[in-house]
């Protein structure tokens, strides 16, 4: 009982792990500093909560198990809002999302409106420095 | 075992975020890059505790976990403001 519920609270672990491994690809690779806060914001609680839950599970019900609880409230606080205001600051400093039809949102950005309404290229090697 | 392919997972992973706080094209995703690294140490800590038997190292992982969160604003005010004397409002907003 106590091996099933450590391989199954490692397997969990292994999980978030490979979940947070995703959002850091995701991170390299996405094109827009919106498109990295996203993945990196998602894959972080996600992975939080997988890893902190398999943790959980191993340690059993004792007090680690209120400290990793309290360390899941805090990540699941705290990473939303930063996620949440990074992008509102990065908006407010004129950042226009450049991928997709984000055409209203360009058309409030503080910044001159782009002319390259197209999907560009998503490549993660660009050197144009946002407005 | 499996405790150590999630650390090794979550390391490779740091590694990934090290990279776009250097290679990034602007301040934000160096800050969104030191951000999810902590989140990242947090979850490293804990599992790295598990591993060599030492679930004490939970506290620890709490501290940070506040650590970064005030870490994060800090920064983003600092950034905006060029300042951290001025109050967070809209009163003060410059663009």
């Amino acid at each position: 009982m106590v091996d099933a519920l450590h391989l199954v609270g490692g397997g969990l672990v292994v999980a978030g792990a490979l979940l947070t491994l995703l959002g850091g690809v995701g991170v390299l690779r996405f094109p827009d500093v919106y498109t990295r806060i996203h993945a990196a914001s998602l894959t972080d609680t996600g992975g939080a909560t997988l890893v902190l839950l398999g943790l959980a599970l191993i340690s059993g019900l004792t007090l680690e198990t209120l400290k990793l609880g309290l360390v899941w409230v805090f990540v699941m606080l705290t990473t939303p809002a930063a996620a949440n205001a990074l992008a509102n600051a990065a908006f407010s400093a004129g950042h226009t999302p450049r991928i997709g039809a984000f055409q209203i949102m360009k058309s409030l950005a503080a910044g001159e409106a782009r002319s390259d309404t197209q999907r560009r290229e998503t490549s993660d090697d660009d050197k144009s420095s946002p407005p | 075992m499996l405790l150590a392919a999630g650390v090794a997972g979550l390391v490779v992973a740091m590694t990934m975020m090290i990279w776009r706080a250097i290679v990034g094209p602007s301040q934000y995703d160096r800050m969104l890059a030191a951000n999810s690294l902590g989140t990242k140490i947090v979850l490293l800590i804990a599992v790295i505790g598990y591993l060599s038997g030492r679930p004490a190292f939970l506290d620890i992982a709490i501290v940070y976990a506040l650590i970064n969160f005030v870490t994060t604003i800090a920064l983003m005010k600092f950034f905006r403001y060029r300042t951290l004397s001025r109050p967070l409002g809209p009163e003060a907003k410059d663009g």
